[in-house]
Parts: C-alpha cells; sequence; structure tokens
C-alpha cells in the first residue's frame, strides 16, 4: 500500500481536528464549528456572530417579560481613552476582545477576570484617518487573528497570549492599516485594508492560518487588463483608494465571501477620477479559495460624498415575490436600502431609508439617478451617511432588517485641488455639518462632549425596522442624539442597541416599544452580543471605556 | 471613510488671547473684508488643507480656525511663520504676494467664516462697552462674574469665531444657537419651568431656570416643552456705533477659559 500525502487543505484539516479533540478540545474552534456558528448561540465565534451576519442568537433566557430583571455582572475597564469598537468573542466561557490600538485580551466570560493580556507596539509610521479603532478577532483552532494599525496580521496563540506569526499586509507609511475583525473561512484568514483617506489602492487578501503565508490578493481598485479598470482614465486607479475595513459575510453553499468596499479616492474631488470607479463603494462576492471576483454591485458609481459601502452584508434566504431566494440585505452610507441575489448579483430592490436628495431614485438595475446639489447647498444624508458601518441584525422570526440610522442630517460638501503625497491626506475637499445657525456646533465623528450643544437641529438617529420586502419602515425608535450602535435579535424578539447618549435599550422586535433601559454614560459604538455560560444567558456592550456584561439577577 | 480625529487642543496661555490684544492695541484696528477672506480661502484650499486640514485643525497643538497658534500672536506673526516657515516642524515658506498674504489672514482671523466682512478694534475699549454702555454683564457672566440667565461667555472666544460674534450682537436671533434657546416647559404635574437648556437625551432635558437652579426633568414627566426661537437678547446694530462693536468683537475673542 503507497501511503500519499493528502491535499494541503485535508491536511490543514486534520491537523485542526487533531488538535480540536486533544486536551484542549473545550478551546478549539474548527471550519465545522464556524460554519454551524447559530446552532451554538452559547458562543459567538465570528465578527458578526455568524457567517451570514444576521447578529440573531438563537439563545432564549431573556425574554421580553423578564428583561427587566437585567443586572450588571461584571465590567472591565479599557485603559485606553477613545470610541471602543470591538465585538468581543466568547468560544466556551472564554472571552477573546481587542482594545484599542491592538491589545488583545482573554477573559473569564462568566467574572471579567482577565488571564492575558497581549499588547502589540506599532511602527510610527502608523497613520489613520479616523481614530485608531479595531474591530475585533478572529479565532481558528487555538490562534486568534488580528489586524493592526501599521498594517500588520498578526497570529497569537489563545493560550499563552503570545504571537505565532506576523506578517505585513500593507505599507503603513502609505497609510495601509487593518482595523477589521479577519474572518476566517476554511484554512484561510481573510482581510482587507483601510486608507481610504491617503491614496492607496485597496485590496482584499488571504493568508495561510498556520504560516501567514499571502495565498491571493484581490484589488479593490482593478489595474491594466484586470476587470473595471475601464471605469477609472489615467493614472487615477493608482491612488484610487476602495479601502475595506469590516469583516465580509460568507455563505458556504455558494463558496462566495461579501465585501463592502469604501470611497474613491480623492474622497470629493472626482474631477480627478473621472468613470464609475469600480469596485469603490460597491459589494463584491469573491471565491474565498481563489480570491475570484464572481459579481459586483456598485451602489455609488464616482462618489463624491464619501458613501463608502463598508456595511455589513445581511445574508437572508426569503420568499422573494413566490420564489425561494437567497438575498443580500443591504443599508447603505448613501441612504438606500437595498435588496440583492447573492447568488447573482441581481438587484431586486432599492428604495431610502432617510431623505437622500444626492439621487431622486435608482433605475431598473439599481444604479442610481444622481441629482448633484449646486455647491453649498445641503446634501442628505450628510458625510456620515444614512447609515455607516454601525452592525445591522436580521431577524428571521420577524423577518425584519433593523439598523442604526441618522435622519434629519445633511452635509454641504466642497470641491478642492488634491495633490497626492504618499503617505497624506488624499481627499480633495470636505465637508460642513448643515446648522440651523452659521458656525453652531455640527454633530461629528464621535461623541465629544457629555453636553450636547449640537442638538436634534443637526440631526439625530434611530433605529429603523425595515421590512425587506418592501423597503418600508415597521416602526422606529427615535433618539435625541446620533446613533454609531450595533444591533442584536434573540429568538425571543429582543433588540438590544445602544447610542451615544450612553443609553442601553432593549426593545421589542417587533414593535419597537421600549422594554428596559439603563444609562451606562460612555457612547455605545459597538455591536451588543450575546452568549451563555452554564445555561446563564448574558449580553455584552461596550459603553465609553468600558465592557459591561449583564444577566438576570 | 473620513473621521478626522478631533485633535487634542493643547491649551495653551500664550495662544491668540495675548495676539488679539496686542494687535487689538492698534489705533485703528484691524479690518477683514469679506473680499479678503474668501480669497484667502481659495488660497488656503489649494495650499493649506494638505497638512492643516479643512478645518484647520490638521496639526497637533494648532486649531487656525478657533485661533490656536503655536507661534504666533499678532497678524505680523502670522505673516513671518507663513511667508518664512517652520524649519524642523515641516512647514515650508511660501511666496505670496502681499493680497494673497492679506486674504489668507483675514480667512484665518475670521474663523474660516467667509460671509462676513469683520473688524477687530481695541480689547480694552471693548471691555468697557461691554461693561458699561452695551450692559453686556446685567445678562452674561465673565469669568465668574455676572448672572447666569444668558449664556456665560468666559469662553466665547475660543467657541465661537468673529463672523459669528458679530452676527450675534448685530442680529442675535439669527446667530442664537439651538442650544441657548429658552425652554418653556410644562410638566404633568402642571408644573411650568422656564429657564436655558443645559443639556438633552432621549429622555431627559437639563435645565437651569430661572431662579438659576438645577433642573433635570424626564420627558415622561413632560405634558409640553418648547422652545423659543427669538433671542431674549437685543440687537446692537443701532445701539452701538460700528467702532464699539470692533472694539467688543475685540474683548469677546480674548475670553478663552476652556
Amino acid at each position: 500500500m503507497v501511503l500519499t500525502m493528502p491535499s494541503r487543505h485535508v491536511r490543514v484539516l486534520l491537523g485542526v481536528l487533531f488538535v480540536a479533540y486533544g486536551s484542549a478540545a473545550r478551546a478549539q474552534v474548527t471550519p465545522d464549528r464556524l460554519l454551524r456558528a447559530a446552532e451554538e448561540p452559547q458562543n459567538w465565534l465570528t465578527y458578526s456572530g455568524t457567517y451570514a451576519s444576521q447578529r440573531h442568537s438563537l439563545l432564549g433566557e431573556l425574554t421580553p417579560a423578564n428583561v427587566k430583571n437585567l443586572e450588571l455582572k461584571w465590567v472591565l475597564p479599557n485603559q485606553v481613552y477613545g470610541a471602543w469598537q470591538a465585538t468581543p468573542l466568547v468560544v466556551d466561557g472564554i472571552m477573546y476582545l481587542t482594545q484599542r490600538p491592538n491589545d488583545v485580551l482573554a477573559v473569564d466570560a462568566k467574572t471579567g477576570r482577565v488571564f492575558w493580556q497581549y499588547r502589540y507596539t506599532e511602527s510610527p509610521d502608523a497613520r489613520v484617518c479616523c481614530v485608531p479603532n479595531n474591530r475585533g478577532l478572529a479565532i481558528l483552532g487555538s490562534t486568534l487573528f488580528m489586524g493592526t494599525l501599521d498594517g500588520h496580521l498578526v497570529a497569537i496563540d489563545t493560550a499563552g497570549g503570545r504571537p505565532v506569526w506576523n506578517v505585513a499586509v500593507g505599507n503603513p507609511a502609505l497609510g495601509y492599516s487593518l482595523t477589521m475583525a479577519p474572518l476566517i473561512v476554511k484554512d484561510k484568514v481573510l482581510v482587507g485594508v483601510g486608507g481610504g483617506e491617503y491614496g492607496i489602492r485597496g485590496f482584499i487578501a488571504a493568508f495561510d492560518v498556520r504560516s501567514g503565508k499571502e495565498l491571493w490578493r484581490f484589488y479593490t481598485v482593478p489595474g491594466p487588463g484586470e476587470r473595471g479598470h475601464e471605469t477609472w482614465a489615467g493614472d487615477a486607479w493608482k491612488t484610487g483608494g476602495g479601502s475595506v475595513w469590516l469583516t465580509p459575510s460568507y455563505d458556504a453553499a455558494l463558496n462566495l465571501t461579501y465585501w463592502g468596499v469604501g470611497n474613491p479616492g480623492p474622497d470629493w474631488n472626482a474631477d480627478l477620477r473621472p468613470g464609475d470607479n469600480l469596485f469603490t463603494d460597491s459589494v463584491v462576492a469573491l471565491d474565498p479559495d481563489t480570491g475570484a471576483l464572481k459579481w459586483h454591485f456598485q451602489f455609488t458609481p464616482n462618489d463624491t460624498y464619501d458613501y463608502d459601502a463598508v456595511q455589513t452584508a445581511v445574508l437572508a434566504d426569503l420568499n422573494w415575490r413566490g420564489t425561494p431566494t437567497k438575498t443580500l440585505l443591504w443599508a447603505n452610507r448613501n441612504g438606500f436600502f437595498y435588496v440583492l441575489n447573492r447568488e447573482t448579483g441581481a438587484f431586486l430592490h432599492g428604495s431610502p431609508f432617510v431623505k437622500v436628495n444626492w439621487a431622486s431614485g435608482l433605475d431598473a438595475k439599481g444604479r442610481p439617478l444622481q441629482t448633484p446639489q449646486p455647491p453649498g447647498q445641503p446634501t442628505w444624508p450628510g458625510n456620515q451617511g444614512g447609515t455607516n458601518w454601525y452592525a445591522p441584525s436580521f431577524s428571521p422570526r420577524t423577518g425584519l432588517f433593523y439598523v442604526s440610522a441618522w435622519e434629519g442630517y445633511a452635509s454641504v460638501f466642497r470641491k478642492e485641488p488634491a495633490q497626492y503625497i504618499p503617505g497624506r491626506n488624499f481627499a480633495g475637499g470636505g465637508h460642513t455639518v448643515v446648522t440651523p445657525v452659521p458656525g453652531a456646533p455640527g454633530v461629528r465623528i464621535g461623541r465629544y462632549s457629555p453636553v450636547n450643544d449640537w442638538t436634534d437641529a443637526v440631526g439625530h438617529g434611530a433605529v429603523l425596522a425595515i421590512d425587506p420586502r418592501t423597503g418600508e419602515r415597521k416602526w422606529t425608535f427615535p433618539q435625541y442624539d446620533v446613533t454609531d450602535s450595533g444591533i442584536l435579535t434573540t429568538a425571543t424578539d429582543l433588540l438590544f442597541t445602544g447610542g451615544r447618549e450612553g443609553y442601553f435599550h432593549a426593545l421589542d422586535a417587533r414593535t419597537g416599544a421600549l422594554l428596559w433601559k439603563t444609562s451606562l454614560g460612555g457612547q455605545i459604538v459597538n455591536g451588543p452580543m450575546t452568549y451563555a455560560i452554564d445555561g446563564k444567558q448574558y449580553v455584552a456592550v461596550i459603553s465609553g471605556n468600558s465592557l459591561l456584561v449583564f444577566g438576570l439577577r | 471613510m473620513l473621521m478626522r480625529v478631533r485633535q487634542v487642543v493643547w491649551v495653551v496661555a500664550w495662544l491668540v488671547g495675548a495676539g488679539a490684544t496686542a494687535h487689538a492695541q492698534a489705533d485703528h484696528g484691524s479690518q477683514y473684508t469679506q473680499a479678503d477672506i474668501v480669497a484667502g480661502y481659495r488660497l488656503y484650499s489649494s495650499q493649506c488643507t494638505q497638512c492643516h486640514g479643512a478645518n484647520g485643525d490638521g496639526i497637533s497643538g494648532v486649531d487656525l480656525r478657533r485661533g490656536v497658534f503655536r507661534r504666533a500672536a499678532s497678524d505680523d506673526d502670522l505673516a513671518k511663520v507663513i511667508t518664512g516657515g517652520v524649519a524642523g516642524a515641516g512647514m515650508p515658506p511660501f511666496a505670496l504676494q502681499p493680497p494673497e498674504l492679506t486674504g489668507i489672514i483675514a480667512f484665518i482671523r475670521a474663523g474660516f467664516d467667509q460671509t462676513v466682512s469683520v473688524t477687530v478694534g481695541d480689547a480694552a475699549r471693548g471691555r468697557a462697552v461691554f461693561e458699561t454702555k452695551g450692559a453686556c454683564a446685567s445678562c452674561h457672566r465673565v469669568n465668574g462674574r455676572g448672572p447666569l440667565g444668558a449664556p456665560d461667555l468666559s469662553g466665547v472666544g475660543l467657541a465661537r469665531t468673529l463672523g459669528a460674534l458679530q452676527r450675534s450682537l448685530l442680529d442675535p436671533t439669527s446667530a442664537m444657537l439651538p442650544s441657548n434657546r429658552p425652554v418653556h416647559i410644562v410638566t404633568r404635574s402642571g408644573q411650568t419651568v422656564r429657564g436655558r437648556r443645559l443639556n438633552e437625551d432621549t429622555y431627559s432635558v437639563q435645565v437651569l431656570d430661572t431662579t438659576e437652579r438645577l433642573r433635570s426633568i424626564a420627558k415622561s414627566d413632560i405634558r409640553a416643552m418648547n422652545f423659543e426661537t427669538t433671542s431674549p437678547m437685543p440687537s446692537y446694530a443701532s445701539g452701538l456705533t460700528s467702532d464699539e462693536i470692533a472694539d467688543l468683537l475685540a474683548y469677546l475673542i480674548t475670553l478663552r477659559e476652556p
């Protein structure tokens, strides 16, 4: 009998399985567990909970009847000031999370006591447009994966909290950074690069989980000879942006990953980049094995508003006008809500979910009919969009899509010259938030004061429940300040969300009625998540500088 | 995603406060015309945004729009920095024509506000106007002195641009910030509360009432809440001369308590 070596793929699987059922079995995460993450709701195995990114938990201990009995179980303060955007992972009682800029913590998820802390020191070359964010980790086997502000991807061992490997993905001196939580698909770890305000040429890449070796790369701004290159003129593609800073979703049956791509560069001056500028402001469906592009859909061609398509692709199987259909639900920063066929990328539905005046509507293929406003006039939605990267949720029980939106918020955009200087801001203009009085405080990127002197006159936040079959709002839960919070729903029709004011709310997912709230004080800019230990359900949320975990008293 | 970090403003005493006083001591004041300001904006957009940013706060410790500088105090200082550069800090010298230099300084001094012409007079005289003829101190508090019925102006020179301050003096209603709108609340129990809104969120509002009492009221306890959109402040368009307005502006921009 001749023994042949199994394929690399099988070897990896075997390796993972061996470790998985070894002595430390409880801590091991296999590709199969990731695939079936919804079936173990006591854990939270990926950034969005599952590959479908519905942020819908099947845990049922918390109900509309008893949610008022939630109490604080433990608090973990961050030692670093600033908005904390990470979603933790929980694996068999252990929580793994990042705190900005690039620390990793392993925490007893029942008590909040810390096992270990790994601190990564960035290169002084690291630069980011928008504060040093990190949104979380990926896990496979006994390894955690984290992107860093200086453009590296680091593998860290779950038991010891020590680096296993560390590879350079993008050059930080040119503005490349990694802020998204990576995604594991089979034996690869997938990430994209940020830096859309620095004239980067964006890309998505896959790395071998064991070695960190790069296996494929897909440029979000295609070069000569590549599909989509014809949508760029001259050398504009070289600095065309197309950053990727949010975790994709994955459909294993179709073997496709779905990625939102960011704004073109420079942000606001399209004179320097005529054309549609593919694949900026698009969703791209990539084969995770090869990086091959299966299809794309562009939301905002030739963008002049910084309308990144950096939102989470929510995968939902719907009965679409009588036909069972694999759909992708997407509330875009540009103010439109879209339903796409995720097998083909075909446009099924699109309608505004907030006030929109940059386009009068969408054509039959979903392309916007652009109506640029005269210089100096307000554009709705404003620069931060009708929504942004805030994690939405879909409940198969209610059939509703939930998203944090900004309403009544507009910007005056301006176009200015831009010259590309490596590593420097490459924006080509800017924007001013429309205020009732010139020079009055406007809503900003994050909450910067406990005193709200900008008021709701410049826009306010809301949780919207959208019926994906029609695009219509089923209900609205308004907030006085805007909200960047993610949303979590449960199988008991609870909806958890926060907001900049630091309230943590539990709503009835069917009606939007407020069931419970608590004032945590600091802005909530991450996605609440849930897990269970010994049959007890917990909800974790980050407010200001603290991670807080609640359970029933 | 463009999310400019709000640069940490290193609060330094040697910022424009001293400078405003210095240049305001000139006999004829400094006039920044709208034409100069608009010309300055164009130049700023093409030459300065790369490093200083569209809002003027792209360099740590410098906030051009709010008049926070590292090395400049007077208009002459600004001109020296712009034409001479800052060796070692990465700022190159800019060879500008005199009208260009005038424009860029006007744009910075006007707080990037292109909608007005502003004349800045003498701060010491302006303080006298504030306390006597203008009777501003009868409603506004500065540095712990004066009543709280109207907004405290101790930091108004940092918070508002010259153009906005001028508008407040000439047409207060058009310049009234939404946060300063007088509030009138009737609670479910029938109680009436009048005062200034200090803060507000989804579930509550914080008010300084007319008796200078701090009140936090749950919105669930409120039957009606109305905000007045007409400012209770009188216009000084006819009550003060243009020189007095210029002096008052010079004084107000020296009020820079953080």
